[in-house]
């Protein structure tokens, strides 16, 4: 059974007025279970104003979002605990951090959701180690943190409250390379252990390549495609007419095959793309 | 969620009042708001209101723009009006335990009323036809002989563009943060009012701290283009009057002196 699944969504900002604007139209899709899946698309494609549908921050015009079988507008009153189930983290996630230390702003999520001391102490804990801060930073003041640490605290503040679906809008905007692949290599750390759906927006085509399981073309607020990685990808020139772009090496694949070299454009990542063309001088030395 | 702020909002347009110098539209709309209480009798309260009402159908901006402006302080209005029933000479028209109700309160209810909602709706004139730097513009010049009391005339005046120009930004940064919130199941809507007092906490703390982050970044890229005060500074805009600033003098100067006159002429009712 799919964890989540929208039908025919659509949502439309400030209806009635000049600034009427049609930002998710008709989309449907369904996610299974322990999939991580990244969202790209166009700015303005609509990707920020789908995953905020997905845990009720904003109410669908049109269309339900079904987690787990259940509508998760049925009850408006208990939006709330939709929320605890789908965590989502902003864009510049740091903005958010506001307590006197770590430790409390990470268990504010937990707080909110009830649970006892001990409970929230344990979740506290594990999130902090997931995202990789040390004890004692968890007794500093957040804002003592460099901007990577407070990044990965704000991230800790999410993941604390375990959701079933994680939903990370660029998590790694406006960080140094080092620091961008520390942050991912722990979201797949955390995807892993926890067997849990992870949805990532990103502009990177090669992190989303890396990455993904499945991927949602999101384009003009509607679904463009979504399908597995290496077929999305060996699109690459119905993405770039979308205003988006494949992997550099998918792209050196692409214009190979252009050229009459049977080259495999399904490659997303370097060292495999590295392992075809060393193939392919092979044969064609052979030859 | 943030929305529907009218108060100080600027709508563009090409109006007589639009053109208009700032300077004269601050100096005349003081003028006006003290002419609105001197007068005494209904018929100078009427042709103020008239004029008033003129001034607003000349800044071709629909009427229901005006009465949003009012919505805001209508309470207000409404409570000052009532309190002031019960205060008044005059012949008393009902009684009840300690309350009287007297021609007098009646006139002082009606002056009130009618006085707070022409004063709201003209000065809503200002701020809907000038736009901000302009506003801030005539009003620095307007206070430039301040400066021999070492009053620093352009740093507040700065201070006031800046406060504006910011104004749609925080909102703004509010709404994201306000989700950031939510989807940590933060809950502004619900429980005792100190619960709801405190739920504002984790708003206004990242609210403050960015507030700072941002001042810090606008000082140094100003710092960066060698601003350093008013000092020897030239305007790109440089303000004028022109024959619309004349005219309005003229009519405001005329319906000014009406007053007066007709305040002396049929006698003082308050």
């Amino acid at each position: 059974m799919s964890i989540i699944k929208a039908e025919n969504l659509r949502f439309v900002y400030s209806p009635g007025t000049s600034f009427e604007k049609t930002a998710i139209d008709d989309v449907s899709f369904e996610i299974e279970e322990g999939e991580f899946v990244g969202v790209i698309g166009h700015t303005g494609s609509g990707k920020s104003t789908l995953v905020q549908l997905l845990n009720g921050l904003l109410r669908p015009d049109e269309g339900r979002i079904i987690l787990n079988g259940k509508d998760i507008w049925e009850k408006p009153k208990k939006i709330r605990e939709i929320r605890f189930k789908v965590g989502m983290v902003f864009q510049y996630p740091e903005y958010q951090l506001f307590e006197e230390t770590v430790y409390k702003d990470i268990a504010y999520g937990p707080g909110n959701m009830g649970l006892d001391n001990e409970e929230i102490d344990k979740r506290v804990r594990e999130a902090a180690s997931f995202v990789g801060l040390r004890d004692d930073q968890l007794e500093v003041s957040p804002f003592e943190l460099s901007g990577g640490e407070k990044r990965r605290a704000a991230i800790a503040g999410v993941i604390a409250m375990d959701p079933d679906v994680l939903i990370l809008d660029e998590p790694t905007a406006g960080l140094d390379p080092l620091g961008r692949d520390a942050l991912l290599s722990r979201i797949v750390d955390y995807h892993n252990v926890r067997k849990n759906t992870v949805l990532l927006v990103s502009h990177s085509m090669e992190d989303i390549a890396r990455l993904a399981d499945r991927i949602l073309v999101m384009s003009h607020g509607k679904k463009y495609m979504l399908d597995d990685s290496e077929k999305v990808f060996s699109k690459g020139r119905e993405l770039e007419e979308i205003g988006l772009r494949v992997p550099q090496i998918t792209k050196i694949m692409l214009m190979l095959k252009e050229r009459g070299i049977s080259a495999d454009t399904s490659v997303l990542t370097v060292e495999h793309g590295f392992n075809e063309i060393v193939n392919l001088t092979g044969t064609a030395k052979g030859v | 969620m943030v929305s529907g702020i009218t108060l100080g909002q600027f709508l563009p347009g090409k109006s007589f009042i639009h053109k208009m110098d700032a300077r004269s539209k601050i100096v005349l709309l003081m003028a006006f708001i003290v002419f609105i209480f001197l007068c005494r009798n209904f018929v100078s309260l009427l042709s103020m209101t008239i004029f008033g009402l003129i001034v607003i159908f000349l800044t071709r901006i629909s009427f229901l723009k005006y009465l949003k402006s009012l919505r805001v302080i209508l309470v207000v209005t409404i409570l000052t009006g009532i309190l002031n029933l019960f205060y008044g000479r005059g012949d008393v028209i009902c009684e009840w335990w300690i309350f009287r109700i007297t021609s007098g309160g009646i006139n002082n209810a009606i002056f009130v009323i009618v006085r707070i909602a022409i004063l709201v709706m003209i000065s809503a004139v200002l701020t809907y036809t000038t736009s901000p730097t302009d506003l801030t513009d005539g009003l620095e010049r307007l206070m430039k002989p301040l400066t021999i009391f070492h009053i620093k005339v352009h740093e507040i005046a700065m201070m006031m563009t800046i406060a504006l120009r910011f104004i749609p930004v925080l909102l703004e940064e509010t709404d994201k943060i306000m989700n950031a919130q939510k989807a940590r199941g933060a809950d502004f809507e619900s429980g005792s009012l100190i619960r709801r007092v405190r739920s504002l906490i984790p708003i206004l703390i990242p609210l403050f701290v960015s507030s700072f982050r941002r001042a810090g970044e606008l000082a140094m890229a100003m710092e960066c283009r060698c601003y350093n005060g008013g000092k020897n500074r030239t305007r790109m805009k440089v303000l004028h009057y022109g024959y619309r600033d004349l005219l309005a003098v003229i009519c405001c100067g005329a319906v000014f002196t009406g007053v007066i006159l007709t305040n002396n002429y049929f006698g003082a009712l308050i």
